[in-house]
């Protein structure tokens, strides 16, 4: 459904992509996850043809989206993450502007904005303005906009931040029922859970690439062994942490020893089996440190995302959190 | 949340079949329907956009009430002089506005929104501000005019009253085309009303609006001569004035007299040229 090559985007000295590749399969939920500024609004605003890459090609049901925009337009639907609402309208209003945008007929048009708004729980609310709606209200009006002409591929850029848990779970629902009815969904997030639990596959986006690719119980599959986590005291400090590494590096059947600074330096490493586990409290008695947890598990996506980009979701939101512009980010929505 | 099975499933493309003139105009009526119900839901525009014009009527009226008798050419009473420079006012002022509504679009995503869609064309946009703003400027100046005629400063007949449409409709294009132009230029809000509001009052006062070139210091006669506001306030005057002829000279410039067909001409000329000079900005702002 959605074919993307080697895209590339700055925006003045930064790099938003750097040879994004990507492809989407007919009647699938793909989830994009990444950290804030990996490049995954960038990625879909170039799919909704609201942006043009510098370098790169990208096909939208074999259609090229550079060379046809309108095709391209008329197959999908875009779900954008700041909504842009006019509140002196009423929710019904906005959607049968957006019909009319569309070319819908003016009777089914109303019908198609009944039946969404039925199916998303809108009734008491859709002809009031849109100034008065809430977070989640907005968010769902958005849904049905993006839903009004029955694309063939529904993109959402973080569909659910920032939502109550009823709302995230409403939004969920749909979503699943659209792909359980053919529709190709595209949803960018940075919520591990929600791709975990909503995703058939998932691409990892960091510094405008895609580093891993596959459904979620394949990419944990493919890693292999159990996660453990180690803390010696609720919060060591580093140079506990770096000296704790070399003792448990030297156990047997351990790998890829991680400090994780979002956890107080505790240590995350695999280990083969469970006898490695029994081994390495051996050691620690013999060395007399002390053991605040020690805890296992089977590989989660949070340790996909930590094999492959080297450091877990947490630490990269952090790194980011403080050196986001939003001034320069609203210039660059801005037409 | 309930849902029927269907109700989700995608279709293929609907209304193939249509002709691009029926999406054309179904786009336009939508985005033009949209801007009237933001006016009519907060009509403080329309209100502040006649109340200006006829606070300035009447207080600029009666400033000049007592003036000498013959001050004026042809024995013209100072309130029938100024109205037809306060109509022009009006729709200036209204066009002068165009761009507002497409800047914050621009600014709060809304033109993202719209950009999505499959539009025929995205002139469309374009097009139904000048749909709105051409109502919107009209409608303000003919109250205006009504109010003037109650207020005895006459009412121009028949061919008259068309000429005073022709002419405010070309100055509204011309203005309107710069107001577009200047929302997509500028960089926020913010600086489109500065620009607004600097461009006002200045460009009401260098014109023959209040006063008669005669009246006026050469360097300021000249600056009025080429304002296009004059252009579109003599034409009116003219017409206000009672029998006319479009070949009758209505303003004697100090670079030669001029006629109202060569103003009209002049607004017309100037309207085609400004949007032919903000295509290239649209083109690129809206690809």
């Amino acid at each position: 459904m959605i074919e993307l090559h080697n895209l590339s985007k700055r925006y003045g000295p930064v790099e938003a992509l750097g040879g994004l590749s990507l492809k989407v399969p007919q009647g699938c939920l793909f989830g994009l996850l990444g950290p804030n500024g990996a490049g995954k609004t960038t990625t879909l605003r170039i799919l909704a043809t609201l942006l043009a890459p510098d370098t790169g090609t990208v096909r939208v049901g074999g259609v090229d989206a550079l060379a046809e925009p309108r095709a391209v337009r008329e197959l999908l639907g875009y779900v954008a993450q700041e909504v842009a609402i006019d509140k002196i309208l009423t929710g019904r209003e906005l959607l049968q502007l957006q019909g009319d945008l569309y070319h819908m007929v003016s009777a089914e048009r109303d019908r198609r904005i009944a039946e969404l708004v039925g199916l998303l729980a809108m009734e008491s609310w859709i002809d009031r303005r849109c100034g008065s709606y809430s977070g989640g209200m907005r968010r769902r009006l958005d849904l049905a906009s993006g839903l009004l002409h029955r694309p063939a591929l529904l993109v959402l850029d973080e569909p659910t931040v920032g939502l109550d848990i009823e709302s995230r779970g409403a939004i969920w629902q749909v979503l699943r029922q659209l792909r359980d009815q053919g529709t190709t969904v595209l949803l960018s997030s940075h919520y591990l859970e929600e791709i975990d639990a909503l995703a058939d596959r998932l691409a990892i986006i960091e510094g405008g690439r895609v580093i891993a690719e596959g459904a979620p119980a394949e990419l944990k599959a493919a890693l292999g062994g159990d996660r453990v986590t180690l803390r010696v005291r609720e919060f060591s400090d580093e140079q506990e942490a770096l000296k704790l590494k070399a003792l448990v590096q030297d156990c047997q059947g351990v790998r890829q020893v991680v400090v994780n600074r979002a956890q107080g330096f505790s240590l995350n490493f695999v280990v083969e089996n469970e006898g490695v586990v029994e081994a390495l409290r051996r050691q620690l008695a013999e060395a007399q440190w002390p053991v605040f947890a020690l805890a296992q598990s089977r590989p989660s996506l949070d340790d996909v995302y930590l094999q492959a980009t080297g450091r877990t979701l947490m630490d990269a939101e952090l790194e980011v959190a403080g050196s986001r512009d939003p001034k320069a980010e609203r210039k660059q929505a801005m037409r | 949340m309930t849902s029927a099975p269907s109700l989700l499933a995608p279709t293929p493309s609907p209304a193939a079949g249509r002709s691009a003139l029926a999406d054309l105009s179904q786009e336009t009526l939508a985005l033009t329907k949209r801007l009237f119900l933001q006016l009519a839901r907060r009509p403080s525009t329309l209100v502040a956009g006649v109340l200006q014009p006829l606070i300035w009527l009447v207080l600029f009226g009666a400033l000049f009430a007592n003036a000498p008798a013959g001050m004026l050419p042809d024995g013209l009473s100072y309130g029938r002089f100024l109205g037809a420079g306060v109509i022009v006012f009006t729709a200036f002022s209204a066009a002068l506005n165009a761009g507002l509504p497409l800047m914050f679009d621009r600014e709060f995503g809304f033109l993202n929104r719209l950009l999505v869609a499959p539009l025929r064309s995205r002139f469309s946009i374009v097009l139904a501000s000048v749909l709105y703003i051409t109502s919107l400027s009209l409608l303000q100046s003919l109250a205006i005019m009504g109010t003037a005629a109650l207020l005895g400063y006459g009412w121009p007949g028949g061919a008259g009253l068309l000429l005073v449409l022709v002419t405010l409709l070309l100055l509204v294009f011309a203005v309107t085309a710069l107001s577009l132009g200047l929302a997509f230029a500028l960089p926020g809000h913010i600086e489109l009303i500065a620009v607004i509001f600097v461009a006002n009052l200045p460009l009401l006062f260098a014109s023959t609006a209040l006063a008669p070139i005669s009246f006026m210091p050469p360097w300021l006669g000249w600056l009025a001569a080429l304002n296009p506001l004059t252009f579109a306030i003599e034409p009116i005057r003219a017409a206000y004035a009672g029998a006319f002829s479009l070949s009758d000279v209505v303003l004697v410039a100090p670079y030669g007299s001029l006629t109202a067909s060569t103003c009209l001409l002049v607004l017309a000329v100037l309207a085609l040229s400004l949007f032919l000079l903000i295509r290239p900005l649209l083109d690129r702002k809206l690809s």
